[in-house]
């Protein structure tokens, strides 16, 4: 079946060591994200024309740009056009954080058109002042409705991560090809129980993330 | 009796649309003003302006001694005084019951959490809702919330409550439910402004009715008086419009 390939010297090693630098750049950009998207999705809020025009233009560059030619921009271009010697991990750190504050300012302005003035209302005739009001009544709110949204786009993240090798990453899909690469002549199903393998992998991050999330948000419905 | 709410001659108009003008009202302790009209009239908006969710243009509206102003530095200490449910469900979806009746006491008025607890589930038995106490608004009825919703501005212990169509957005039968409590209250003594279309409630509970059409208080009297021997023309039609005559 092809499996026995990955019983060979570090090979189970290399593909672990894979996955954790495929973590490790979701996790990473996902908290900047995080950071970036809720001070934008803030800003937004505000309605000022000028930051309400850049940032539409930015929510569609980001959809409409495929990862990997925003990848490519970063990590080659970069090096050509400014000289910089980013590397690969760094690079893809950027784009992903490109993507992903978009997403977090777009859920954070979304959440927060989302709430009723109302709220903000009774808030203030029951005797809450403006600070108050957003401390106890619109953020906590806004929270509930968010976390389960970020921890769904940090396993979009990691399956994104599979892009990365692109550029030369070592991360799963790569290690995994190498390995079918160096046991072409040995084991010629390698790529069944690699890739069978890195599927798994990609699961096991995945799955337990996304439950998480699913569990909040039935949690947190309202 | 002694005076807690007095308006001033205010004049409220969103950009150059007049709401009202020159419109004064004086509000006794204990007394149950009912105020009524046809839709669009101001009814909300001079709710809204006593409680100062609204600037007002002109006059002065002063409860306690105390002039209400938007700008206002103590503000929300002088709005813990109003009491004020709206007609749509706003309860704090996040919360359970009992947390949306603790959060205000516990955080502006550093009340001891227990006390509150303990005053909310007294309030929540009257209004027969203790079973509910650890459900969350969405597991409520419509008339129910508001029931919570009344609860919750009492919490506060104002000087005055403001209730506005509190039973327009719910079905029929769950609107009694919400007007015994309101009726219980009246009877209790508190002071209250009410805004409803249910006349046969607003006869049972009011002190003084007022008519407001035109952004203007047309008439204003008892009860009795008021819905038996209208002095107005606009009022006598006002009233009629809820009246049906079967046509042979
Ligand atoms: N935020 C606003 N901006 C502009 N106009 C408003 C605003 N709020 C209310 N109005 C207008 O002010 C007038 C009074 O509205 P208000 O809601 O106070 O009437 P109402 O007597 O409460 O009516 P209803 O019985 O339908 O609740 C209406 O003509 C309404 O269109
Ligand atoms: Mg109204």
């Amino acid at each position: 079946m092809g499996f026995e390939v990955l019983l060979k010297g570090n090979n189970v090693a290399r593909l672990l060591g894979g996955l954790l630098a495929a973590l490790r750049i979701s996790l990473v950009s996902v908290v900047i994200s995080i950071i970036l998207g809720v001070l934008l999705g803030v800003l937004v809020t505000l309605r000022r024309p000028v930051i309400t025009a850049i940032y539409r233009i930015y929510l569609e560059t980001v959809r409409i740009m495929p990862q990997l030619v925003l990848l490519f921009i970063v990590f080659f271009g970069s090096t050509k056009a400014l000289g910089l010697n980013l590397s690969a991990e760094s690079a893809s750190i950027i784009v992903f954080s490109f993507w992903g504050t978009a997403e977090m300012a777009d859920l954070v302005r979304g959440s927060l058109a989302a709430i009723p003035v109302i709220q903000y209302e009774s808030a203030a005739s029951l005797g809450f002042d403006q600070v108050q009001t957003y401390r106890y009544i619109i953020v906590p709110q806004i929270v509930r409705r968010m976390i389960p949204l970020s921890i769904n786009l940090i396993t979009r993240m990691i399956k994104t991560t599979s892009l990365v090798m692109m550029i030369g990453i070592v991360e799963v899909l790569k290690v995994g090809q190498q390995i079918i690469e160096a046991n072409r002549k040995s084991s010629p199903n390698a790529a069944f129980g690699v890739f069978a393998t890195v599927f798994i992998l990609y699961f096991l991050a995945c799955f337990p993330i996304s439950r998480f999330a699913g569990y909040l948000e039935k949690k947190w419905e309202n | 009796m002694e005076t807690i709410l007095e308006v001033k001659n205010i004049s409220k108009s969103f950009d150059d649309i007049m709401v009202f003008e020159n419109l004064s009202l004086t509000v006794k302790k204990g007394e149950v003003v009912v105020i009524v009209g046809p839709s669009g009239c101001g009814k909300s908006t001079f709710l809204r302006c006593i409680n100062a969710l609204e600037r007002i243009q002109e006059g002065e509206i002063v409860l306690d001694g105390e002039s209400i102003d938007p700008a206002a530095k103590n503000l929300s200490r002088i709005r813990e005084k109003i009491g004020m449910v709206f007609q749509s469900y706003d309860l704090f979806p996040h919360l359970t019951i009992l947390q949306n009746l603790t959060l205000a006491p516990v955080k502006i008025r550093r009340t001891n959490r227990r006390d509150a607890e303990k005053e909310a589930l007294e309030f929540l038995d009257r209004v027969g809702l203790s079973n509910k106490k650890d459900s969350y608004p969405r597991q409520l009825s419509g008339g129910q919330k508001q029931r919570v919703a009344i609860v919750r501005a009492l919490m506060m212990h104002p000087e005055i409550l403001l209730l506005d169509e509190i039973t327009a957005a719910l079905d029929p039968e769950m609107v009694r439910e919400v007007l015994d409590v309101v009726l219980d209250l009246a009877r209790e003594g508190r002071t209250m402004i009410v805004v409803t279309h249910e006349m046969q409630f607003a006869r049972a509970v009011a002190d003084r009715m007022i008519f407001m059409d035109g952004g203007r208080i047309v008439e204003e009297g008892n009860a009795v008086e008021f819905f038996d021997a209208p002095k107005t023309d606009r009022l006598r039609k006002f009233l009629h419009s809820f009246d049906y005559e079967r046509r042979e």
